[in-house]
């Protein structure tokens, strides 16, 4: 088993604690997995992306260049990262933000809305969180429960009912299908 | 086992160096190494020892220098631009023959360059990068469990050597996280023995001096010398190389760091189509591990160097196998990093075309 995931949006959108989340989820399923950010000029309202590895065997490279998986959360982030997933691979696209459609017929695409349904949970923060549960839905590499369990690890601050809620919005992101 | 614990690369060199016994830390910030100083600004105090942020890497390089006249376990860290600006520190301190510790997290260059990984300081790193004959000890870990466990060698080394060492390490390793496992028992300063120079309160022994200069005629010769001969223990005892698939291959890659994480990629998509590719990975670049190459060279007459440079650490496999095998170059410049793909369509171009048929379509 191998996902090369790629998450991107604007800094601020929580793409790159989303990326930490896998990662630490994965680490604790007892699967082999790496994270890296892109670390350059990125802040508030500018783009932001990380690659995740989760796989069963060891992590060759932790660049992500060719993605299973790309989530992409603002529209420049679709033109940049939907030529590159892989042919068969999935593409999560954030539909409350992103007017675009996907162009390429040999991939699969997923879109959720996703700052909708954080807002109707109460908390427009849990965005990435629902993005994270369709990609949990959709490729089975990891399961909501394990991203939930993750979740104290990598936000050691949040109340327990800050946690709850990106639960909920995790289990919410799961119920998307692709077509 | 202790749990595994995700961790950036630069966090766990810091962790790293401190269960080693490293209690004094200076430096100037710099990305992509910001993290290095951070963690040893709250982790160093928690543990009784001194973190300064210096007004300049000049200033940081000499304070690790006084530090480690006193026998302390001592580290400064940067990236390349910074590493430069520390030269001439190194320089002294290898002259003082004194133990210091330095991390390096690579970053694009010449110049300014830019703030993501690169592998451009190889030859910096291993070939002095300050004035005077001198040697550096270089690790180069590939992964976030080596960052976390090479200090321990590095400060092992210097000081079983009296030399400077340094964990060269690039943007990407520093930057990214994976789970760490800390493979050495954790050290207690408390319990080491105080060098026989170590620099301190006198209490009626005899005089000691920590210097980089000898004046007097013909001393400076008998001073290089004597360091010669620990360069020579250090060229037998401490070379580290890994190999992955190598008992069969008809080519070998030869990378480190970044380099080689790819590089493994490379070799599985080559394996896959039926290419016998193997891996040779220093582990330390100086010393570089020659000997095993010229053995390999008996069965293997292929390697092909990939590295995230114009071309550097080439030249070491180039001078060890002496003629002996063709010796390619993946080169990757400008702080880029080579796909899987690129790598295994070079090694395919060479074992198909052949060296000068590859050379020539280039």
């Amino acid at each position: 088993m191998y996902q090369g995931i790629k998450i991107s949006g604007f800094g601020g959108q929580g793409v790159i604690s989303a990326g930490y989340l896998l990662a630490q989820a994965g680490m604790m399923e007892g699967k082999e997995v790496s994270f890296f950010p892109a670390y350059g000029a990125e802040m508030r309202g500018g783009t932001a992306n990380c690659s995740v590895v989760v796989a069963s065997e060891e992590v060759s490279t932790p660049i992500v260049s060719t993605p299973d998986t790309a989530i992409v959360l603002n529209e420049p982030s679709l033109a940049k990262f939907e030529p590159t997933v892989k042919p068969g691979g999935l593409l999560i696209i954030n539909s409350s933000l992103v007017n675009s459609k996907a162009t390429r017929k040999d991939i699969k695409v997923l879109y959720v809305p996703c700052n909708e349904i954080a807002n109707e949970l109460g908390n427009a923060k849990a965005m990435n969180m629902v993005a994270l549960g369709a990609f949990a839905g959709a490729t089975g590499a990891m399961s909501v429960d394990a991203i939930a369990r993750a979740l104290p690890k990598v936000y050691k601050k949040l109340k327990p009912e800050v946690i709850e809620l990106n639960v909920k919005a995790l289990k919410r992101g799961a119920e998307f299908k692709v077509n | 086992m202790a749990e595994k614990k995700l961790m950036k690369g630069n966090e766990a060199l810091a962790e790293g160096a401190i269960r080693a016994g490293c209690r004094f830390f200076a430096g100037y910030p710099i990305t992509p190494q910001n993290e290095i100083p951070e963690y040893m600004s709250w982790r160093l105090p928690a543990v009784g020892g001194a973190f300064v942020q210096s007004e300049s890497e000049v200033s940081a390089i000499n304070m690790v220098y006084g530090a480690a006249a006193t026998g302390v376990r001592c580290m400064t860290s940067s990236s390349s631009p910074g590493i430069s600006l520390k030269q001439e520190g190194i320089s002294y301190a290898a002259g003082a023959d004194l133990p210091i510790f330095i991390g390096n997290v690579m970053r694009g260059g010449p110049g300014l360059g830019n703030i993501a990984g690169a592998q451009g300081d190889y030859w910096q790193a291993t070939r002095g990068g300050g004035h005077g004959d001198y040697r550096t000890f270089v690790m180069a870990p590939n992964s976030v469990t080596e960052m976390a466990n090479f200090p321990h060698k590095c400060f092992e080394v210097s000081f079983k050597y009296r030399i400077p060492s340094m964990v060269l390490a690039d943007g990407i390793i520093g930057q990214m996280m994976e789970p760490v496992e800390f493979a050495n028992p954790e050290l207690d300063p408390a319990k080491f023995i105080e060098p026989e120079w170590a620099l301190g309160v006198n209490n009626g022994r005899a005089k000691r001096i920590v210097k980089s200069y000898d004046l007097r005629e013909g001393y400076l010769e008998v001073m290089v010398n004597e360091r010669v001969k620990r360069y020579k223990q250090i060229e037998a005892n401490e070379t580290m190389y890994e190999e992955k698939m190598m008992d069969d291959a008809e080519i070998a890659i030869v990378a480190y760091g970044t380099s080689a994480r790819v590089s493994v990629a490379a070799m599985k998509l080559a394996r896959e189509k039926g290419l016998k590719v193997g891996l040779f990975r220093p582990i330390t670049l100086w010393p570089f591990p020659k000997a095993r190459l010229v053995e390999l060279s008996k069965r293997i007459k292929k390697f092909l160097v990939v590295e995230m440079s114009l071309g550097q650490m080439v030249e070491d496999v180039q001078l060890s196998l002496n003629g002996r095998a063709e010796v390619h170059l993946h080169a990757k410049p400008g702080a880029s990093v080579m796909t899987a793909e690129e790598v295994y369509k070079t090694m395919d171009a060479i074992v198909k075309k052949g060296a000068k048929e590859y050379a020539a379509a280039k």
